[in-house]
């Protein structure tokens, strides 16, 4: 009996199939991303609002290139936590949450928040939860985008012309692509050499 | 730094909608919401809206005390009623050429209706919003509704910490400025120090999740069965609630139905 | 678990054998070797240097250590003969954050999570709650708002969230490590009555050994490569590892670091008998150094709040401000308002170079909001915090009215939260940071630092000695996230003083702090005294002022 603990941290849980097992950190990890997500969201939406309204006056699609804001938990979920689903909670969770903080959207933040986190949901499942590289984070996050729009177009912007739904899904798969893919791989990156995702699948460094 | 405080996320509760169940204001909500997302027209929106607005004023939230209160709601819902104005190819006499923006009777109509659409799905939100408790309500998920009980505890353990960061955020907007930093000008310069501000913030936020989650697994969280402490309780209130939001939902429906109005918004 | 109804002595006895861990990625081994038995109801202290895997070794105990590959530990770890991780309510754990040990927004549920977690029938439940909270002290309604407990009463509640579970092996991490001095000691006498009266297994970490040396009977001492160095009774043990443990800078009972005391050049009236308010704007008596003890910063009737006007009317009065200085008329002090809610008031202070000023006071009583106030971070409520041309050196003499680099240059706060001030992803780039801002301001305006723009060579060279001063130029290329606790205290100072302010303003710079991150800071702050700046610290510490010889101003009595 000299290596008993040979088996992984955690919860009795987290002691079979490591990969695609949740256990209690990734859980708890998952729901304060997607809770600092949307504060992080708030304050940019704060931030941006004189902007935002203003071209959303001038030319309502355009609001559709900081879409990606909105976006940004499903991926950096899905990066940190590396486990089914994860983009998925964290997505519809800080949906929920920005919709809590925002106000103005109501209930629908449950469809549109399962509908985004499905989008970068199935990107990785595509992948097999097995890469998160940079170019899988720019597509989930692109596709992210362009689930937003399809949801978007379907339950607020019916009345639009159909070119100017067009003009608003090449934004919002833009912004996706831009902000909640590309640059939230390197959120990831600079999360890793800070060592706080030391207990996470993403963070764990290689033994020398 | 600046009287940026805490958003009221969950308000003072009181009165009738605040002693019923959490999930019956939470699925009577949803179900109104269903209603009026995939109807287009006005009548049944219009009914609808109309229909929470009598009940909100029956439990003494009247309509001057919301407007008040949620006028960020009503702008944003006239913000999209124009966008749509603009961008509507609905016909009719032309009332606006301006530039590139062509607003006609038909796209005003069009854009007016969304309007009140944005009005009438807020308002299901912001009531159960102001009226529950985040506990109470994560006791009805996980208790009545099911929901895996791990992810609706983290869940809500979760939400406490956004107090926690929105206080946070002013702290280190203050600790960056003493160093210096925001000097970059324009607004390149602003996104730049947003951006270092928000990612300091997901370090401490993702510091703190750790450490959460090993005091919840040292008291034995997701371990294996567990009981409850409290238990959601449904009364008469909670019919009254029920019976409220389907007349609104069902009624809604029928008065457009009726007037042979009713568009679904695919149609 | 089946509650016990026998409250009768109910400690575990917990084994070690040759235990180890071994992070992924690091060099060294955290813990070698460790070969041990805890007898059942014993209590012990756990002391070695930080860094020398204390939290890792309770953690493995609790079991609820973080393994990034599962492959960190080796040896054997028993708790009552099984492994830790099967043992769940057998093991009662705290740790040192308050803010992330209660996990429910009301009191009431949030000492009942663990139960719940333990399938306690709920019958069961509520009057063990009500007991767990008797028993730490903290009477308090089940559905009293856990946001507004202070942090010594957010660890009282997490204990009570631990002993309601009836633990029979209670681990304590540095749990006093972010209280209060009564905080501390509230807590500690909770946590004796109930291990005492249980007889539970107890080990605690903790480098303030004065605290707990009553409680505990047996003394662990690790050593640097995380072995074990001494282990016995606690008085023996003590006296035998004194040395050791002085040299790891752990605070051993009637002992303070020796520090060199502050030169003190320049007999300016400034010392422990005179009040602040004693001088009000006299000029100082002649100096034998000139600028030693001549008044850098003072406040005339300041009521300070955290509560600040919204951002556009800061930016209007700034501008109006401005515009009433470039035209030499007198800067517009504010009024009172009544919505700010000031949490001091009537504070008036003159803050000189090579003086220390301590500001002290109980809990709440606004010192770290006068410390940001006078650091131009917060505007005042009331009043007016004014610099001297000495110190404004061409710009507006209101600090609020400063921007970003202007400040940096003049006056350097340190946050009491390191992480906070963290700009750069390495600790190089990080004291290089402030240098830069101010040289490109410089090339950027007329604005001037003291003794004129400092060259690239010179930053270089003051970084280079910062960087061996504090003890971090092996870390250089490091991420400042990743150092330990005394690590990053001492950057966040050093970050400050390379742009060369002349006035440092620090809020609670020794809280927490292994006593030789204590001396390295007072070492560093006394040179700074000698080089002319003012220093004024936000304080429990009543070490920290006998060493800085620093004026005290007591708020809220």
């Amino acid at each position: 009996m000299t290596q008993v603990r040979n088996t992984s941290a955690g919860t009795s849980q987290g002691r079979g199939t490591r990969r695609n097992s949740w256990r209690v950190v990734d859980i708890v990890v998952a729901a304060v991303l997607a809770a600092v997500c949307a504060v992080i969201f708030w304050m940019w939406s704060n931030l941006l609002y004189p902007l935002v309204s203003a071209s959303a006056v001038a030319y309502p699609p355009s609001g559709g290139l900081v879409a990606g804001g909105w976006l940004v938990a499903g991926t950096l979920g899905a990066l940190i936590i590396r486990r089914p689903g994860a983009a998925l909670f964290c997505e519809l969770l800080a949906a929920v949450l920005e919709g809590f903080l925002g106000t103005h959207f109501g209930w629908t933040v449950v469809i549109s928040g399962l509908i985004q986190g499905l989008g970068v949901e199935l990107v990785f499942l595509l992948t097999r939860y097995r890469r998160f590289g940079l170019l899988t984070a720019t597509v989930a996050g692109a596709v992210s985008g362009l689930f937003l729009a399809v949801g978007e177009n379907l339950m607020y912007n019916y009345e639009w012309a159909t070119d100017q739904k067009l003009v608003y899904a090449v934004f919002t798969t833009l912004s996706g692509a831009v902000i909640a893919g590309a640059l939230m791989w390197f959120v990831m990156r600079a999360l890793q050499a800070t060592g706080v995702l030391g207990a996470l699948a993403s963070g764990a460094a290689r033994r020398r | 730094m600046s009287t940026t405080t805490a958003p009221t996320m969950f308000g003072p509760r009181s009165g009738l909608l605040a002693r019923a169940n959490p999930v019956v204001k939470l699925l009577g909500a949803l179900l109104i919401t269903l209603v009026i997302v995939l109807s287009a027209d006005p009548v049944t929106n219009g009914v609808a809206l109309a229909g929470q607005l009598v009940l909100l004023a029956g439990v003494g939230l009247g309509p001057w005390r919301l407007l008040t209160r949620l006028w960020p709601v009503v702008l944003a819902a006239l913000v999209s009623g124009w966008g749509t104005a603009m961008l509507s190819d609905a016909g009719g006499p032309v009332l606006l050429h301006l530039g590139w923006i062509t607003i006609t009777t038909g796209s005003l109509g069009a854009g007016a209706a969304i309007a009140l659409r944005g009005l009438a799905i807020a308002l299901p939100g912001i009531t159960v919003l102001l009226t529950t408790d985040p506990t109470d309500l994560a006791d009805g998920l996980a208790q009545t509704l099911g929901l895996p009980a791990r992810f609706v505890l983290a869940a809500l353990a979760a939400m406490r910490l956004v107090e926690v960061m929105i206080t946070e955020w002013s702290v280190l907007a203050a600790a960056r400025r003493a160093r210096g930093a925001g000097g970059g000008r324009g607004p390149w310069g602003v996104l730049v120090e947003f951006g270092g501000q928000a990612f300091t913030l997901l370090v401490q936020s993702l510091r703190r999740a750790t450490r959460l989650a090993m005091t919840m697994e040292a008291r034995g969280f997701g371990a294996g069965p567990r009981t409850w402490a409290r238990t959601p309780h449904y009364g008469r209130v909670d019919v009254l609630v029920g019976v409220a939001v389907v007349a609104i939902a069902a009624g809604a429906l029928a008065v457009s139905l009726a007037l042979g109005t009713h568009r679904f918004i695919w149609q | 678990m089946t509650p016990r109804a026998d409250p009768a002595p109910t400690g575990v006895a917990v084994g070690l054998e040759n235990f180890g861990w071994h992070y992924p990625g690091r060099q060294d081994p955290s813990l070698t070797g460790i070969s041990t038995t805890i007898a059942p109801g014993e209590r012990v202290l756990l002391l070695g240097p930080s860094g020398a895997g204390k939290s890792t070794l309770l953690q493995a105990l609790a079991g609820v250590e973080q393994d990034p590959d599962g492959q960190s530990g080796s040896g054997r770890v028993t708790v009552d003969g099984v492994d830790p991780r099967d043992a769940r309510g057998v093991v009662g754990f705290m740790h040192q954050d308050p803010e992330t040990q209660v996990i429910l927004s009301r009191v009431g549920d949030d000492v009942a999570f663990g139960l719940e977690n333990l399938a306690v029938p709920r019958e069961q439940i509520w009057p063990r709650v009500r007991q767990a909270l008797d028993r730490v002290d903290l009477q308090l309604p089940l559905e009293h708002p856990t946001t507004a407990l202070s942090g010594g009463q957010k660890q009282r509640l997490a204990l009570a969230g631990v002993m309601a579970m009836r633990p029979r092996l209670l681990l304590l991490d540095e749990p006093t490590a972010s209280v209060d001095h009564d905080g501390a000691r509230q807590l500690c006498a909770a946590v004796a009555g109930a291990v005492r009266a249980d007889g539970i297994t107890m080990v605690v970490v903790e480098h303030r050994v004065a605290l707990w040396e009553p409680v505990v009977e047996r003394v662990i001492v690790l050593d640097d490569h995380g072995r074990v160095a001494f282990d016995g009774p606690t008085r023996q043990t003590l006296h035998d590892a004194r040395e050791l443990l002085q040299e790891q800078g752990t605070w051993v009972p009637g002992w303070v670091p020796t520090t060199r005391p502050p030169a003190r050049t320049g007999a300016g009236p400034a010392g422990p008998e005179t009040s602040p308010r004693d001088h009000a704007g006299a000029p100082d008596p002649a100096g034998s150094t000139p600028g030693a003890g001549e008044v850098l910063l003072s406040a005339r009737g300041l009521a300070v709040s955290r509560v600040q006007p919204p951002r556009r009317a800061i930016a209007r009065r700034r501008r109006r401000a401005l515009r009433a200085w470039r035209h030499g008329e007198p800067l517009p002090e504010a009024g009172p308002d009544a919505q700010l809610r000031p949490v001091a008031a009537g504070i008036d202070l003159d803050v000189r170079a090579g003086r220390a000023l301590a500001v002290t006071g109980v809990n709440g009583a606004g010192k770290s909001t006068l410390a940001l106030t006078l650091a131009g971070l917060l505007v005042p409520a009331e009043g007016s915090v004014r610099a001297a041309e000495a110190l404004a050196a061409g710009a507006a003499p209101d600090p609020s009215l400063w921007d970003g680099g202007e400040l940096v240059s003049r006056v350097g706060t340190v946050f009491q939260h390191p992480e906070h001030q963290f700009l750069r992803p390495t600790v190089r780039e990080e004291l290089e940071f402030g240098p830069r801002q101010l040289r490109r301001r410089a090339g950027r305006s007329s604005a001037r630092t003291r003794g004129g723009t400092p060259s690239e060579a010179d930053d270089a060279a003051r970084v280079a000695d910062l960087l061996r001063r504090l003890r971090l130029a092996d870390l250089a290329d490091a991420n400042p996230f990743t150092l330990s606790g005394g690590q990053k205290r001492r950057l966040s100072v050093a970050t400050v003083l390379a742009a060369a302010p002349r006035v440092l303003i620090l809020d609670e710079p020794t809280f927490g702090q292994d006593a030789r991150t204590w001396r390295e800071l007072v070492d560093l702050l006394v040179a700074e005294l000698d080089r002319g700046t003012a220093v004024v610290a936000v304080t429990h510490d009543r070490d920290l002022i006998a060493a800085l010889e620093a004026e005290e101003l007591r708020l809220g009595t």
